[in-house]
């Protein structure tokens, strides 16, 4: 990117200093913010290796003093007493998330490709709508939310937890937002070549939304990967389990984290936390990568 | 064509959110008590809920007050973040460790906020201004009525701005590298005439996501509250729109009436809406 670096350029000589200064100023501060932001992963990833003392200390220290491999194999102790094998879970887990994530960034992209540059008849109060549905408190559309799960006989289906996941009002909203910086020139280059619609999507529209599905890959996994509601509400049978489901189960339900199992929930915290962050180190890359596309002018 | 392309996000749409929310709306004008039939009421529900109902009005007043401070103060720092951290060699670092609550659950995140605002003299604040001399007993943060919010609002600045600043980073990727060096061109010397010529208008489509995801966040305040003042909290001071909402619809079972709080909530969020989408309307074309 062609930025305007610091707040003064050009005439080396005599600026180096006064470019030089802010910018020892600007990272002590965003070291600072950062430091803090950053305490909860640190907090994770160490309590992951305290012994039982070290995590029951108050006040809390957020650094490991005697750092031990314990809280793993309690964790995974914990999970062989337990009739489904762990790795069904995390199959569970992995497979609903990945097919939510896939779903919800295609068929996001598609409608938003609609909204912004097919416009049919309607679009206008398509998007209304889709504000609204953004707009309106979750907690009450859970009750009918669920009557319509179950009229439609999914309870206990992967399709309970998958389908109800995929229509969401905030990723629509974000692609096309996105979309609407595209410039036209971009598609009618196309289409003069004589490509068709689906072609143009996903050679051109997909590529230029990078920034914006590889956030929204983000979003999309970490809400899922997280969530132990929709499978606590839709499901009941133990083969069905997701992870956070299944942890929460070995700490003896939700909230009442039991004194021996204190350790293991600390390991699993980490082993939780791991996916986000992969996901998230994955799609940065894809998210601050410069856009090729260059020549066309608006 | 273009209902080809709208027509898988939009079936699903219909089914598990459109649906949903009609249901609501229709709840509102009734009696329901999860068991029985709803029985058709007309317009009690929101009479009671705008004349008789004081609680509500509280936890109307702490919102809007919650709403006005946080929300600017979540959407700005995220975007004022997004931008520094944008043109920084190590980037990558730092917008990770920004990102940090986000990924980590909710339990990493209340350890850290109760070793800061913890109310005995262990919390980290207490000490530090014991230490200072400046108070002598320790601050009862989360149970005096009048810290409630104000300790609420840090923390949830603190956990909701990691959704505005990815999208704001994505923006800066966005923006045609083209337009800075014609900026350039046309003299545009520091990074300061650079945001307000180049990138402000540039990002309004990201800004106004921004702007409506910060908005409805901060109207939805809720888990936070609860969290940090329990619930009830001490005199209804941390009582938001939601936190009614939850307990008329899971603790006192009448899904009328919390549908008829939560069309309030969507009333006012929407009229906020409007006005947002006015402020950040692109109108390049």
């Amino acid at each position: 990117m062609a930025a305007v670096k610091g707040f003064s350029v050009r005439f080396r000589g005599r600026r180096l200093f006064s470019i030089y200064l802010p910018n020892v100023f600007l990272y002590a501060f965003l070291t600072l913010v950062v430091a803090f932001t950053a305490l909860p992963l640190i907090y994770v990833i160490s309590s992951a290796f305290k012994p039982l003392d070290e995590l029951f200390l108050y006040p809390p220290k957020f650094f490991v003093r005697r750092p031990t491999f314990e809280n793993f194999s309690d964790l995974f102790s914990a999970f062989n007493n337990t009739d489904v094998p762990l790795t069904r879970n995390i199959f569970n887990s992995l497979f609903v998330t990945i097919v939510i994530v896939v779903l919800t960034v295609v068929f996001s992209g598609m409608a938003a490709y609609g909204l912004v540059k097919l416009k049919p008849k309607g679009s206008s109060f398509i998007f209304t709508l889709i504000l609204t549905a953004l707009m309106f408190s979750s907690h009450v559309t859970q009750i009918p939310n669920y009557v319509i799960v179950k009229n439609l006989n999914m309870i206990n289906t992967y399709w309970a937890l998958i389908l109800p996941k995929i229509a969401v009002a905030y990723n629509v909203f974000l692609m096309k937002q996105f979309l609407e910086q595209m410039p036209d020139a971009l598609l009618e280059a196309a289409r003069l070549d004589g490509a068709d619609e689906w072609h143009i999507f996903c050679k051109i529209v997909m590529p230029y939304l990078r920034p914006a599905w590889g956030t929204l890959v983000v979003f999309s996994f970490v809400s899922n990967w997280n969530d132990y509601f929709s499978p606590l509400v839709f499901t009941n049978s133990e083969v069905m389990k997701t992870l956070p489901l299944a942890v929460q189960s070995i700490a003896g339900g939700p909230g009442a984290a039991a004194l021996s199992t204190m350790g293991a929930m600390a390991a699993s915290t980490l082993l939780m936390t791991m996916p986000t962050i992969l996901v998230y180190t994955l799609m940065q890359g894809r998210v601050l990568k410069t856009m090729g596309y260059s020549g066309i002018k608006s | 064509m273009g209902y080809l392309f709208l027509a898988p996000f939009l079936i699903a749409f219909f089914l598990f959110v459109l649906l949903p929310v009609l249901a609501s709306m229709a709840l509102s004008f009734t009696n329901y008590d999860m068991i029985n039939t709803p029985k058709f009421i007309g317009m009690t529900n929101y009479r009671l809920l705008l004349m008789d109902d004081d609680v509500f009005l509280l936890a109307l007043k702490n919102t809007m007050i919650f709403a006005f401070i946080s929300g600017p103060i979540g959407f700005f720092g995220s975007f004022i973040m997004a931008w520094l951290i944008n043109d920084l060699k190590a980037r990558n670092v730092f917008a990770l460790a920004f990102y940090a609550p986000s990924l980590t659950s909710g339990v990493a995140l209340s350890v850290v906020w109760l070793y800061f605002f913890s109310s005995d003299r262990y919390g980290l604040i207490n000490n530090i201004l014991i230490r200072l001399g400046l108070i002598s007993d320790p601050i009862q943060w989360t149970l005096n009525s009048d810290t409630i919010l104000p300790v609420i609002m840090i923390i949830s600045i603190w956990m909701s701005m990691g959704a505005g600043f990815l999208t704001f980073l994505a923006g800066f990727q966005n923006i045609p590298s083209e337009i800075y060096e014609a900026g350039m061109i046309d003299g545009i010397r520091n990074r300061c005439q650079q945001l307000v010529y180049i990138i402000l208008p540039q990002m309004k489509p990201q800004l106004l996501f921004g702007a409506i995801n910060a908005a409805v966040g901060a109207f939805g305040v809720f888990d936070v509250a609860v969290s940090v003042a329990g619930m009830p909290s001490p005199n209804y001071a941390a009582h938001t729109i939601v936190a009614h909402l939850y307990d008329y619809a899971f603790l006192r079972f009448e899904m009328g009436y919390a549908s008829a709080i939560s069309i309030i909530l969507f009333l006012i969020t929407f009229v906020l809406g409007r006005v947002l989408m006015r402020i950040f309307r692109s109108d390049d074309t």
